[in-house]
């Protein structure tokens, strides 16, 4: 290359960086597994932050004219895999970051994040939690720094607790969950409320296996029908979730199951007919809440990525509050957009959204459904092809989710 | 009484699974001395290719076609790729064997995606054969069984009394006298191997759908089908369905069983101190460290494994 061609290739890359200058973006880092066993979990929460920026915000004017825009760091679902992402995403300039599987890499986040807030006070991140449900992540541990947009274990066990209250037919309960932080707080969760609502309900059995690891769930099921549980609550996800209930549909045990994930990320393929009128569900939407809004970006959003199915309401609230929160506060300082965020009180299709103040833990509407035969009325919709689709049993309002906290926040 | 029958009959299905997908990898052993990583990857191999014919043809066509494809594949891999990283040694084909293990994994992920695929059970094995003690015992898992069982006897009488069988055990331990006698042994090796991986092919086909056809399914068995290998005997094909027997009930029984470790020393009079981490763990909690624990033992107190021919 002679010198006169450098130099014109020299002022095309200087055009091309001022012009992309120009149209500042609002960053945010998505660190979570892009890589191993839960790729596909990460992979599905990444296309929708970026679709919900693109239709939500950016479509719609942006944040005070720029564009939002979600950038992947994978952590491979490492805590400590994910403080080194953390750094990389500051050396390039992030301030805002986002990560939602596992509490284990959530707790070793809000971790990373305090200590980079107290010693580089000019420089804060921010932590935007769309799923780690740990309750302490909002409780003991809770920081200023850090926003819950799902709803805790305990919260979700609460509701389900709730309904099972009024089901007379319950009488012998089995637990099973992932031997980690979660299934723990799940059975945890599950033990004291039972006791405090319904004392005649017999815990009948326990049991916690490895996480990602059993192949054949047979000999669990053997022991849930020994028991003679009626129902099995699960803090399950992904193929553990999948192949019990498999398992469960092999042997002809009839037994119903609670679940927290039942909804999305390849469970319901997973499942089939095998789980129809057998598997219920806690979240905050699903295909056949009536929302004009969201099912049309849920159908949008299954044809533009097949093989994807929209699963996460919650990432389209948290993008707009966001959004929101950013263009009230006139800045992208993080400790003003924090600000702006607390006690927002956000109208979303299902409702309200309320970001409480003392725990910054988000309140909103919760539905229990059960999986059942698609019949056009109240199953409109089935779920990731199966022909099966989820029908509300129970919602429950904003204010009915809400539980006291035992946050004690540092505020800067 | 009811436990134990219906946990012997989840150990033995589940164990005969096991045995599907390690012969093949014990077959390569013994005949080619070559430990294959991407053993478990042949068997994703064969569950995603089950499934593609599946949504064109059904399952039966699948059931035949699948491990042949496999094989082919396998067969074409160790002629292009292992016999010229066989000049340079073991350590030069398990390097590549492991590389291979995560090529697969890719390739998987470039064609079907990173989520599980709707691969089903055909509506003919979809049902119930018996019903003990009130608990089903489904259809596809008797068919299991029996595909499983008859690749142990088809297996048997192909090296043992069959003119092809002769040669390749011959090969094994007298290559240059086979070669001498005019025989390929290069293309010998080569069936041999795209034979072995039509075996896990057949156990993907089979595997896939009664669990679940994703790209992490080749991870999750990758280690277990090592343990049996290691386990009945590197090399024998009867000390790999023994292993698997073994080792499928003992998952089975010690997800049953409630009692915690001290109870265990309590057994054998030794008082294990209170309110340590370990001592409370039950031995359903460590159902799935149980056949490591034993391989561990295996290696230490019998190296050549239950069946194995040789010490080293």
């Amino acid at each position: 290359m002679n010198q006169r061609n450098f130099r014109s290739l020299a002022i095309v890359a200087g055009l091309a960086l001022i012009g992309s200058s120009a149209f500042a973006q609002v960053k945010i880092a998505y660190i979570d597994p892009l890589s191993g066993p839960f790729a596909n979990v990460g992979e599905a929460g990444l296309k929708g932050f970026k679709e919900a920026a693109e239709i939500l915000v950016n479509q719609k004017g942006g944040i005070m004219g720029q564009k939002l825009e979600f950038v992947g760091f994978d952590n491979k679902g490492s805590p400590q895999e994910t403080q080194l992402q953390l750094k990389a995403a500051i050396d390039q300039g992030f301030r805002f970051v986002t990560l939602g599987n596992g509490s284990g890499a959530a707790h070793s986040l809000i971790d990373a994040v305090n200590k980079w807030n107290a010693r580089n006070p000019d420089k804060t991140v921010l932590f935007f939690n769309y799923a780690a449900v740990d309750p302490t992540l909002t409780g003991e541990k809770c920081s200023f720094w850090h926003f819950r947009f799902d709803a805790n274990t305990e919260m979700k066990m609460e509701a389900i607790t709730n309904f099972m209250e009024n089901d007379k037919k319950i009488k012998k309960v089995f637990i099973i969950g992932q031997d980690y932080a979660h299934g723990h707080q799940v059975a945890k969760a599950a033990k004291e409320m039972l006791a405090k609502k319904r004392k005649d309900v017999k815990i009948v059995g326990e049991d916690l296996h490895p996480i990602g690891r059993v192949k054949d769930f047979a000999p669990y099921i053997a022991k849930i029908k020994a028991s003679g549980a009626d129902t099995v609550i699960t803090g399950n996800w992904g193929n553990d979730l999948s192949l019990l209930i498999k398992a469960a549909k092999d042997a002809g045990l009839k037994s119903r199951f609670y679940t927290y994930y039942a909804g999305g990320l390849g469970t319901p393929q997973a499942m089939g007919a095998a789980g129809a009128n057998q598997v219920l569900q806690l979240t905050e939407w699903h295909m056949n809440v009536p929302t004009k809004s969201t099912e049309k970006f849920a159908l949008d959003f299954n044809k533009k990525y097949p093989g994807v199915w929209f699963y996460y309401l919650r990432v389209n609230n948290m993008v707009q509050m966001v959004a929101q929160a950013m263009n009230t506060a006139k800045s992208t300082d993080p400790k003003a957009v924090a600000l702006a965020l607390e006690d927002m009180r956000f109208k979303v299709d299902t409702g309200e959204v309320w970001m409480r103040k003392s725990d910054h833990q988000a309140m909103q509407p919760l539905y229990i459904s059960i999986f059942a035969k698609k019949d056009g009325k109240a199953v409109k919709h089935d779920s990731e092809g199966t022909g099966y689709g989820w029908k509300t049993l129970a919602s429950i309002s904003q204010r009915d989710s809400q539980l006291p906290t035992a946050c004690i926040m540092e505020r800067p | 009484m009811e436990f134990v029958v219906i946990s012997l009959l989840n150990g033995i299905t589940y164990g005969l699974l096991l045995f599907m997908l390690s012969s093949g990898l014990t077959l390569i052993f013994s005949m080619m001395g070559i430990l294959n990583f991407a053993h478990a990857s042949f068997y994703m191999l064969g569950a995603y290719f089950a499934y593609q014919i599946s949504t064109w043809t059904g399952f039966w066509p699948g059931l035949l076609v699948a491990p042949l494809l496999v094989g082919a594949v396998g067969a074409a891999i160790e002629r292009y790729g292992l016999r010229r990283a066989h000049r340079y040694g073991h350590v030069a084909e398990l390097l590549f064997t492991f590389g291979l293990a995560f090529v697969v994994e890719e390739v998987v992920h470039l064609i079907w995606g990173k989520v599980a695929v709707d691969y089903r059970i055909p509506v003919e094995l979809d049902g119930t054969l018996f019903t003990l003690y009130d608990t089903d015992f489904p259809i596809y898992k008797g068919f299991m069984m029996l595909v499983s069982v008859g690749m142990l006897v088809a297996l048997y009488a192909l090296l043992t009394r069959t003119r092809i069988g002769l040669i390749i055990q011959a090969a094994l331990t007298r290559p240059d006298m086979v070669e001498a006698l005019g025989h390929n042994v290069p293309r010998i090796f080569m069936l041999v191997f795209g034979g072995g991986t039509a075996l896990a092919g057949l156990a993907g086909v089979i595997g896939g759908n009664a669990f679940v056809t994703e790209p992490g399914m080749a991870a999750a068995v990758g280690s277990i089908v090592f343990v049996i290998v290691v386990v009945g005997g590197l090399g024998s094909l009867g000390g790999a369905f023994i292993a698997s027997l073994l080792i499928g009930c003992i998952q089975t029984f010690s997800v049953g069983l409630t009692i915690s470790i001290t109870d265990v020393f309590a057994l054998i009079g030794v008082e294990l101190p209170e309110g340590s981490q370990v001592a409370r763990l039950t031995i359903t909690q460590m159902a799935p460290v149980l056949p490591y624990l034993l391989m561990v033992a295996i290696l230490i107190f019998r190296p050549r494994g239950l069946m194995g021919a040789r010490e080293n």
